[in-house]
């Protein structure tokens, strides 16, 4: 361990400085260093996240003290094993996530494994669907903002996008409530889906929890039509919360690129502006925003958080907020640290593909 | 930064000012952005300081002389923006609410400012294993969701609720835990590079102490970015602030007004069409933010000199290449 961290600032761009004297093989070995880089990150969240929790005492305590008399509580306590020391509990507890076990619910006794099976799909979902109206939204706004750089219109998208960072999301998400579900009817209030699409969605032979491809496969397009209005909502306010970010980066990389000598040649050539823009300077400009997209989802998994609470979208984070406001922290203890695990592994696979696209993050 | 040239003669302090020299030298669409900025985040303050006297009513005031006040009432002449569904008068909650952010981003700002600096520069400066392990833990913390972390410290803290001052503190506490690793960075970065200045060796030859270079010689050099880094925090700490708030990690509305709590209230309205216990709060918060950011922006296009604009007529299209604080921010 000690000599992993010794390697790295934990930076991609100044991983493998070593290997630069090999030509090849930079690529495998980049890849092996940055997998084992994701240790001892998710291990200090999980020491962190550990100690900070059993500050406040036992869990069990906490979730039903008051409501158990206290010899019941004492007992319960001493079966769960919180009676002994700290440090041991702490061990005990890094044994368990080695081997899969995070730990099992307080209030309704339920495996935290199977909390995230069952509603990180219900997430999984919403990211997916605000990813696609931030990079719809983004790209091309980014683009054009670039295009009219310092002109009204870049002012304007500019504005546009300290606007999507400066408002909350729960706040986009009220107002979209208000003004497309309550006065205008257009779409359902809240939820994943209709009681009545709900239920047939249940009756699916090995449903993968994605409604809409669950829908797709069995071929349902009422069902399709109902997720589909349901989920319209939730994308918009949560995506427009990184489009804001997506656009700002587009805007600064291809004003980077288009100040390149190979535009100017591209242009004496008598290629047009908009051919410049679309062809010869995006593509450059992608490599920094596939390595931004990656820090993004730690944003986007706390916007969930937020989005699935305003619109009752019972996904991970709405039921965080449920454990949470239920005082059962060995829940929420179990989500957090599979979160952060969730975070450590895409921002690995973000990096490798950057690494893929551009040589020289690997050197 | 205000050009320090061998010959020009300083200029007074009041023009060397973090706001005021970049208003100077400011043009166009930026000093616009800019002025914007700072009439917003000025009213935002001037709001909190004057809150007392511009409220009709207490942040928790839910009766007068005339007898309590109605529920969810639309607004009108007695109450200008309505009353909540607790019976609270909306206006009265959104002005004492920019008091309780202030006091927020006031604590949290100064509280991760002294660690985070002191941290990246005793990191930057001494290198070693207390580097190593610094900077793994701050990378740690850095990728993980802020507003996740937020919420952990905000539960060790003050279990959830508590009153005006335990919940700002908890508040700060947990802003101040997620904002540190950004300032170590910062901080560190730049202490690493002006160790190998020619200033600090000859400082060293000289014979002054370790203590001495770091806080003469390394800080004020390595302290340049932090009015640009409090602006763009301040305006994080209040969304993290408000997030907390609308999860219901906030402070207690008889303890004090805060936007995000408010906000959680007015989502139950929504569907009977009520609208003005959420748009108003929420309003304040989109403004408050925006100033902050727009105050922060400039400030970095006006750092930059080839963002800058310039002042002459007919200024040459520098080819801008992405800073490194524009590319990375959130």
């Amino acid at each position: 361990m000690t000599t992993l961290i010794e390697v790295p600032e934990a930076e991609p761009g100044i991983v493998a400085p070593k290997s630069k004297s090999k030509a090849g093989g930079g690529l495998g070995k980049y890849i092996v260093i940055r997998f084992f880089l994701i240790i001892p990150t998710v291990f200090i969240l999980v020491t962190l996240v550990f100690f900070l929790m059993r500050v406040i005492g036992d869990p069990i305590t906490a979730a039903q003290g008051g409501r158990l008399p206290p010899d019941v509580l004492a007992q319960r306590i001493h079966d769960a094993g919180y009676d002994r020391p700290v440090l041991i509990q702490y061990f005990e507890y890094l044994g368990q996530l080695i081997t899969g076990n995070f730990g099992s619910t307080i209030t309704d006794r339920r495996p935290v494994v199977e909390v995230l099976t069952t509603f990180g799909a219900a997430t999984l979902e919403l990211s997916i669907n605000a990813l696609i109206v931030a990079l719809a939204v983004g790209i091309p706004f980014g683009l054009i903002a670039a295009q009219h750089r310092d002109k009204s219109s870049d002012a304007v998208l500019r504005f546009f996008a300290i606007l999507c960072y400066a408002t909350p999301v729960f706040f986009s998400g009220l107002l979209l409530k208000l003004t497309f579900s309550v006065w205008l009817g257009w779409f359902p209030v809240a939820g994943r889906a209709s009681t009545r699409t709900e239920l047939t969605m249940s009756t699916l032979g090995a449903p993968s929890g994605i409604y809409w491809l669950d829908a797709l496969r069995s071929g349902n397009f009422a069902a399709l039509g109902d997720v589909a209005s349901h989920a319209v909502l939730p994308a918009v306010a949560l995506g427009l919360l990184t489009a804001g970010v997506f656009l700002r980066l587009v805007r600064t990389n291809v004003i980077g690129t288009l100040g390149k000598d190979y535009i100017e040649a591209g242009r004496s050539r008598g290629v047009s502006e908009f051919r410049l823009v679309t062809k010869h300077a995006y593509k450059p400009a992608l490599i920094p925003i596939i390595t931004v997209m990656g820090l993004q989802i730690a944003l986007m998994l706390g916007g969930a958080i937020l989005t699935e609470t305003t619109f009752e979208w019972k996904g991970l984070g709405y039921q965080l907020v449920q454990y949470l406001n239920a005082r059962d922290f060995v829940a929420v203890q179990g989500i957090v640290v599979l979160l952060a695990i969730i975070v450590a592994v895409t921002n690995f696979i973000v990096d490798i593909i950057a690494a893929l696209i551009d040589p020289r993050v690997r050197y | 930064m205000s050009t320090p040239s061998l010959t020009a003669p300083k200029q007074p302090l009041f023009f060397r000012l973090p706001v005021v020299s970049h208003l100077r030298k400011s043009v166009g669409l930026q000093r616009g952005m800019l002025v914007v900025g700072v009439v917003l985040s000025g009213l935002f303050l001037l709001t909190s300081i004057f809150a007392p006297l511009l409220a009709p009513y207490g942040y928790s005031q839910l009766s007068d002389a005339s007898g309590s006040f109605p529920t969810q009432q639309a607004p009108g002449a007695k109450h200008l923006l309505g009353t909540t569904v607790g019976g609270y008068d909306v206006l009265s909650r959104v002005l004492w609410g920019s008091q309780t952010a202030v006091t927020v981003i006031i604590v949290s700002v100064a509280m991760s400012l002294f660690l985070g600096v002191a941290l990246g520069l005793l990191s930057g400066y001494f290198g070693g294993w207390l580097d190593r392990i610094l900077v793994v833990v701050a990378d740690a913390i850095y990728a993980f969701p802020t507003l996740l972390l937020a919420i952990v410290i905000s539960i060790v803290i003050s279990r959830g609720q508590s009153s005006f001052w335990g919940g700002i503190f908890s508040c700060a506490f947990s802003i101040t835990v997620v904002f540190v690793p950004q300032y170590f960075r910062v901080i560190r970065a730049e202490t690493i590079r002006l160790k190998a200045e020619p200033f600090v060796e000859s400082a060293k030859v000289l014979g002054a102490s370790s203590l001495r270079i770091i806080g003469r010689h390394i800080f004020k050099n390595a302290t340049r970015t932090l009015p640009l880094m409090f602006t763009l925090n301040a305006s994080e700490a209040i969304l993290t602030l408000a997030g907390l708030g609308f999860l219901g990690f906030g402070i207690e509305p008889t303890s004090a007004a805060e936007w995000g709590f408010d906000l959680n209230k007015a989502l139950a309205d929504t569907s009977s069409g009520i609208w003005w216990t959420g748009v108003f709060p929420g309003i304040a918060i989109v403004l408050t933010v925006l100033g902050l950011t727009l105050v922060g922006e400039s400030i970095n296009d006006l750092n930059d000199p080839r963002i800058r604009g310039r002042k002459r007529a007919g200024a040459t299209k520098t080819p801008a290449t992405p800073t490194a604080s524009e590319a990375g921010k959130p």
